[in-house]
């Protein structure tokens, strides 16, 4: 991190204020005089939002009350489809063209519901702003970053270019944006998902706003960035006096920042309270589920025989060796010095995703993969089942070494694979309804068909825990939860051997995860495979695995027995990552910041 | 409440699924299709000239109902020359009747009625003929190349690129020229020469085809360069499924919106493409009658018979404009990004219909 960006909190505030005191108001300002901690800023009466849906109103949420105060932090946490997202963006206009909103939301004394044209374009983004889930594809991608912070800050004062630009470069370093004076002229694509999201926060505090709407802002990120920008909002409260509204499913997320949780299910407020009645006595079974769906960590799974006694860590410039297995089994997947490249397209090179990977999977053991985005642990679970060649290296599974195989030699091998993908969206076709899915690898190697074939995949939708029913279903009916679960009956078809789980559950809520992991976790006693879990998650990764795998940047970093990698990390990537998993409980999660702190100052990096 | 209930939620995308409920993919595209008002009124334009010009000038061997079934027999002048038809009272008219000529008839007494729906005939059997042609080759194009990329992708596209280039009604017209003239120049013998002149509109639609398919095969391979990157291709390839598979069973359905759409747009073009040809002289020759040589042939006559520039422009603006217009449904039908929004009134009728619900139950009370 930069020099400029080292101590914002001492010289930010101050400046913050002065730019903007000197410029002319475009848009009006409501209320009278200063806002003080804990005044009342949003109240929100009776606030329902509807959807027509072919000629009938269809209640995303219904009549929610609450009422936030100037510095606070409110959570409004529930699925996805609870209507938490809805019921925030009526307040700034931003529902579809069929949604409706209904009752009352006074932003200091002004009604919003109802508000349109010229005097919603005053409050959008000068009282009320909003920090957007998707870092990517919130950001305008033809303008710099600088000019979108200006663009909001011109919008609603008359300003200079150069007066904009300063207090840009103000927000920038208060959101610790390295060398915000380079920053100022990237492109969003010049800069990191966590960058970005910084961006995202800057923009949105750039005309000191009453209230601030954060839908999701880590739910795209990595845990490690996640926790970053946690701690970065977290910072940021005791700054600004905007009223925050945190919308996340994520309990742990809720813990590190909340002072007050709403819980909604299905357009309902089923409770609400402050955090530590909700954390630490939670009245509804609903809130109680949900607490609970997130994975703690320090519930390893103790491996009665572990051929892999402690950790083995690689030292910079290191590979780690390949570790002992069992003698008298054919490992299920082994990797000997294996590299591989993502192959190039075009003008673009190849490019080196994986150097010398030494991993061996024994039958029915499950060894799971982390590391954060870009580290190569996809590419390792796509060679496994031949999606991606090895440049270099020895890859063997179940025997049968596949380094070199021709498509027709892999034929066999099919057989003998299953892989689950991280997106349930996009790993079904949307044209073929799910039973045909489920069916295919049974139609192309058991060559079954007709009735046999349809036995089958109803036994599969069955020990999925899906209603037999659904094989006519296409993806789009179903929900993310149902459609990884189909995904997961396609992968073990033909009982594979070895499945690799491209982190099947990140893109899963996290009540929804929690069955998914438990469903996988009964499969795998009961078909026995083995399995490379690939996660960002080192609480998801430890729920199942025997062994963790640790990745940083293409290579092996650390690898280990379960219980060894989470409670005595060796590496120290590995304890960064440790570090950084949230938990749903707001006094060890402040435990858990320090610890991180203290690990990211011993370390000098971040 | 039972627990288990308590805890259950319904789900992350309950409101998109309660519009799309029960349906396939297909299905959905086709509701869409016919809410477009457009494209319905399109489609009925079509259908019904299509029935018209079919029924009156029958198909292969089976006659219509019109009287002169050969469009280029003379018959002795009536009225002038002028039309017959005359408008129902409602119009304005003395009350409908067709008459003898209907639509006039031109200088040399041929009857414009009968030529004008043989012309409808010909432009039909152009678009449909032409948009098979564009479609096998462009698709096939396409697919080969955006699925296996690579060397083959480059030589496709180059070759794609050269058909490109070339000026569509320059090489229409030597295309069309060399029809009509190339049993004489080579000395084919009398069989060849007279299949060519009985199937003219069919010849030069196959080669007016082989020259429009690379916009067709560009999209094609466009969509097969995303979505061979899908992960549910991915899977299809672990599954253990063969390229012609992956192919046929997995890509090209999820691309037949692209190509549907495109291929009727081609169409409207095809028809608008003939015409200009024949009109210039180089498309479809007399014997056979097409709208754009009826135009060509008359040209001189538009100042003393207008009837005769009047029916063919009509017949090919609409033939023209609803192909336009069916495709343009098509392509809001398969773009999954347009949503439906209801009217002011539909939503008012909605809640007026919430209102009445409540009142009846508490009425119930």
């Amino acid at each position: 991190m930069s020099q400029s960006a080292e101590n914002p909190a001492e010289k930010a505030p101050e400046t913050i204020g002065e730019t903007l005191q000197d410029a002319v108001r475009l848009s009006r300002q409501i209320g009278e005089g200063e806002i003080k901690h804990g005044d009342v800023v949003l109240e929100v009466r009776d606030l329902s939002v509807n959807f027509w849906v072919n000629g009938e109103w269809f209640a995303a949420a219904e009549n929610i009350n609450y009422e936030l105060h100037a510095g606070e932090v409110l959570a409004i946490v529930g699925e996805s489809g609870s209507g938490k997202t809805q019921s925030s963006m009526s307040l700034i206009g931003l529902l579809p063209a069929n949604g409706r909103a209904s009752g009352s939301a006074k932003l200091k004394g002004i009604e919003l519901i109802g508000l349109t044209g010229r005097e919603l374009q005053e409050i959008r983004g000068n009282e009320i702003a909003v920090i957007f889930q998707e870092p990517m594809t919130a950001l305008n991608p033809v303008y710099t970053v600088g000019f979108q912070i200006a663009e909001t800050l011109r919008a609603h004062y008359v300003m200079a270019p150069s007066v904009a630009k300063k207090r840009a470069l103000q927000l920038m370093e208060l959101v610790e944006i390295p060398e915000p004076a380079d920053s100022y002229d990237k492109f969003p694509h010049q800069l990191s998902g966590g960058q970005r999201q910084r961006i995202m926060i800057a923009q949105s505090l750039a005309c000191d706003p009453k209230m601030l709407i954060a839908d999701e802002p880590t739910t795209a990120l990595d845990v490690t960035v996640q926790a970053e920008i946690l701690k970065l909002m977290r910072e940021l409260r005791e700054r600004v006096d905007a009223a925050i509204i945190l919308i996340t499913h994520d309990m742990g997320v809720v813990a590190d920042l909340a002072d007050r949780i709403i819980v909604m299910k299905d357009g309902r407020v089923v409770e609400h309270g402050s955090s530590d009645e909700i954390f630490n006595r939670p009245q509804h079974p609903y809130t109680q589920s949900l607490l609970a769906a997130v994975p703690h960590l320090g519930q390893a799974l103790e491996d009665n025989n572990p051929a892999l006694k402690v950790s083995m860590i690689a030292e910079q410039g290191q590979t780690i060796p390949l570790a002992p297995g069992d003698p008298g089994a054919t490992a299920a997947l082994l990797m000997e010095s294996c590299s591989i490249d993502y192959p190039g397209q075009g003008r673009r090179k190849p490019f080196r995703a994986a150097h010398q990977i030494n991993l061996r999977i024994d039958p029915g053991r499950v060894v799971g993969l982390v590391g954060e985005s870009g580290s190569g642990k996809t590419t390792i679970g796509r060679a496994a089942v031949a999606l991606l060649p090895v440049a270099e290296g020895k890859l063997s599974v179940a025997g049968r070494d596949i380094t070199n195989a021709s498509n027709a030699d892999l034929l066999p091998f099919r057989r003998d694979v299953g892989i689950v993908f991280q997106d349930p969206g996009s790993s079904l076709n949307p044209r073929l309804p799910v039973g045909e899915s489920i069916g295919e690898p049974l139609f192309l190697h058991e060559k079954l068909r007709g009735r046999e074939l349809s036995n089958r995949v109803e036994e599969l939708l069955d020990s999925v825990e899906l209603p037999k029913a659904m094989r006519n279903r296409y993806p789009h009916e179903l929900s993310g939860g149902q459609r990884q679960r189909i995904g997961i009956a396609r992968a073990l078809a033909l009982e594979p051997k070895l499945l690799i789980a491209d982190e099947p559950t990140s893109a899963l809520d996290v009540s929804v995860q929690a069955n998914v992991l438990k469903l996988f976790y009964d499969l795998q006693e009961r078909y026995g495979f083995a399995c490379l879990f690939i996660s960002h998650d080192l609480a998801v990764v430890e729920m199942l695995s025997s062994q963790i795998a640790v990745m940083k940047d293409g290579h092996l970093v650390e690898i280990g027995p379960t219980p060894e990698i989470i409670n005595n990390p060796q590496h120290s990537y590995t304890q960064r990552l440790l570090a950084a998993v949230p938990v749903p409980d707001p006094d060890e999660q402040r435990k858990r910041r320090e610890l991180r702190d203290a690990i990211i100052a011993a370390q000098g990096v971040s | 409440m039972d627990p288990k209930d308590q805890l259950e939620t319904r789900g992350d995308n309950a409101i998109e699924i309660k519009e799309v409920e029960g349906l396939s993919q297909g299905q959905i595209v086709l509701r869409r299709f016919f809410r477009h008002k457009g494209a319905m009124g399109g489609l009925s334009v079509l259908a019904l000239i299509m029935i018209f010009a079919f029924s009156a000038m029958g198909i292969g061997p089976i006659p219509g109902w019109w009287q002169y079934q050969n469009p280029n027999q003379t018959h002795p002048m009536e009225n002038n020359g002028a039309p017959t038809i005359t408008w129902p009272e409602w119009l304005g008219g003395p009350g409908f009747s067709l008459g003898n000529q209907p639509f006039g008839q031109d200088t040399i007494g041929m009857d414009n009625f009968a030529q004008v729906l043989s012309g409808v005939k010909t432009s039909l059997l152009v678009m449909v003929v032409l948009g098979l042609t564009a479609l096998v080759i462009g698709v096939t194009v396409g697919a080969l190349a955006g699925y296996f990329r690579g060397w083959l992708d480059l030589w496709l596209m180059r070759i794609t690129e050269l058909f490109i280039v070339l000026p569509v009604i320059v090489v229409g017209a030597v295309l069309g020229k060399l029809l009509s003239i190339a049993g004489d120049k080579f000395g084919w013998p009398q069989e060849v020469t007279s299949f060519i002149w009985e199937n003219m509109p069919t010849l030069l639609a196959l080669a007016l085809g082989l020259i429009l398919w690379p916009t067709m095969a560009r999209l094609v391979r466009g969509e097969f360069l995303s979505l061979r990157e899908q992960e549910f291709v991915d899977s299809a390839r672990v599954s253990g499924a063969s390229n012609w598979r992956i192919i046929t069973k997995h890509i090209l359905p999820n691309a037949v919106g692209v190509v549907i759409v495109n291929i009727t747009l081609l169409m409207s073009q095809a028809v608008v493409l003939e015409t200009a040809l024949s009109f210039l002289g180089f498309g479809i020759q007399p014997p056979n009658v097409s709208l754009g040589n009826l135009i060509s042939v008359n040209q001189g006559a538009f100042a003393t018979r207008p009837w005769l520039f009047w029916w063919p422009g009509l017949f090919i603006i609409l033939i023209a404009l609803s192909v336009n217009f069916i495709g343009d449904g098509l392509r809001d039908a398969f773009d999954p990004r347009t949503k439906r929004i209801p009217s002011q009134r539909e939503m008012e009728k909605a809640t007026r219909k919430e209102e009445a619900a409540t009142d009846a139950l508490e009425g119930a009370k």
